[in-house]
């Protein structure tokens, strides 16, 4: 009886089309990855508005504050009462002196929470306005629900 | 003499080991999809809250005194009645958009009353922030029907803070 011989070659199929495809795939989650997420708080549920838009170019000089829904301002992880507050926004007014820079350069970016109180926001903005800073801007989370 | 058999020399493949590099680039691939986030875009509403100081001089000569949006709110925090210069129009923002944008209206430019118009928004201590946004999303603009947003009062500022309940 004749045997039939076994090839030794391995099969390889073309693996170009899969890598090419895995490289696009790198290629798109790199582009669209975002890791400055530093002006993010996961306590903060920001309220929708259809006109919050991206701005055109990045604020001057901006500070972040993060109001919580039981109006306690959250800095460096750290939530603290508003009154609290006057330590944190004389080290920036000094930074910014030291830069040379008047403090109407500085904006003071309020994200508060959709359920926090108007109350609490207005007093935060009073206690900006004690330590002179005058340019606020309310961050809105995008509806694109509309 | 021996002679290299040079045919079947040049018929044999270099073979890179491709697993290696298939490993890392799948591994690059699950790391990127796991920390992958759809991040909703932000932006901001600018108001004017300039300093007791600063806002004790007179007003200039072409500035119209404030639109006054006054917003209640029930115990919950919860929009119970909007007024307009003190006219009552109960919880609806798009009739307050309506009437910012009669009072506006389509007048553009340096002098107009769109860049003149100041609205002063008077809102109860306990009501919830959403509803200011909503109210300063109505006064601010609209999306036009090419999504381009058309700009109504741009000067937004707060009236003195309402005493707490």
């Amino acid at each position: 009886m004749r045997i039939k011989k076994k090839s030794s070659e391995v099969v390889g199929g073309d693996m170009t089309p899969m890598i090419d495809m895995t490289f696009q795939l790198i290629a798109f989650f790199m582009v669209l990855i975002n890791f400055t997420q530093a002006e993010q708080d996961d306590r903060i549920v920001l309220p929708d508005s259809e006109l919050a838009k991206p701005p055109d170019g990045p604020l001057e000089y901006p500070i972040t504050l993060h109001l919580t829904k039981e109006g306690t301002v959250i800095i460096g992880g750290e939530e603290i009462p508003i009154s609290g507050l006057q330590p944190y926004l004389s080290r920036e007014a000094n930074v910014l002196r030291i830069r040379g820079r008047p403090l109407s350069d500085a904006t003071i970016v309020i994200r508060g929470h959709k359920d926090a109180r108007t109350g609490r926001v207005q007093e935060l903005i009073k206690e900006c306005q004690s330590s002179n800073f005058e340019k606020f801007a309310l961050r809105a989370k995008e509806d694109v629900g509309n | 003499m021996k002679v290299r058999n040079l045919s079947s020399n040049r018929s044999d493949k270099v073979e890179i080991p491709m697993t290696p590099m298939i490993d890392i680039v799948f591994q690059l691939l699950v790391f990127f999809i796991m920390t992958f986030q759809i991040v909703a875009q932000e932006g901001d509403f600018n108001i004017r809250m300039p300093l007791a100081a600063m806002s004790e001089g007179p007003p200039p000569i072409d500035q119209l005194p404030p639109m006054v949006v006054r917003m209640q709110a029930d115990s919950q925090g919860n929009l119970a009645q909007i007024s307009l210069n003190q006219r009552p129009m109960g919880v609806s923002m798009q009739r307050l958009h309506d009437e910012i944008r009669q009072v506006i209206g389509d007048d553009r430019g340096p002098g107009s009353v769109q860049e003149t118009a100041e609205v002063e928004l008077d809102c109860d201590y306990h009501l919830r922030y959403e509803h200011v946004i909503e109210a300063i999303t109505a006064v601010s603009g609209y999306l036009d029907g090419s999504g381009n947003i058309v700009r109504l009062a741009e000067k937004i500022k707060f009236a003195p803070p309402r005493a707490a309940p």
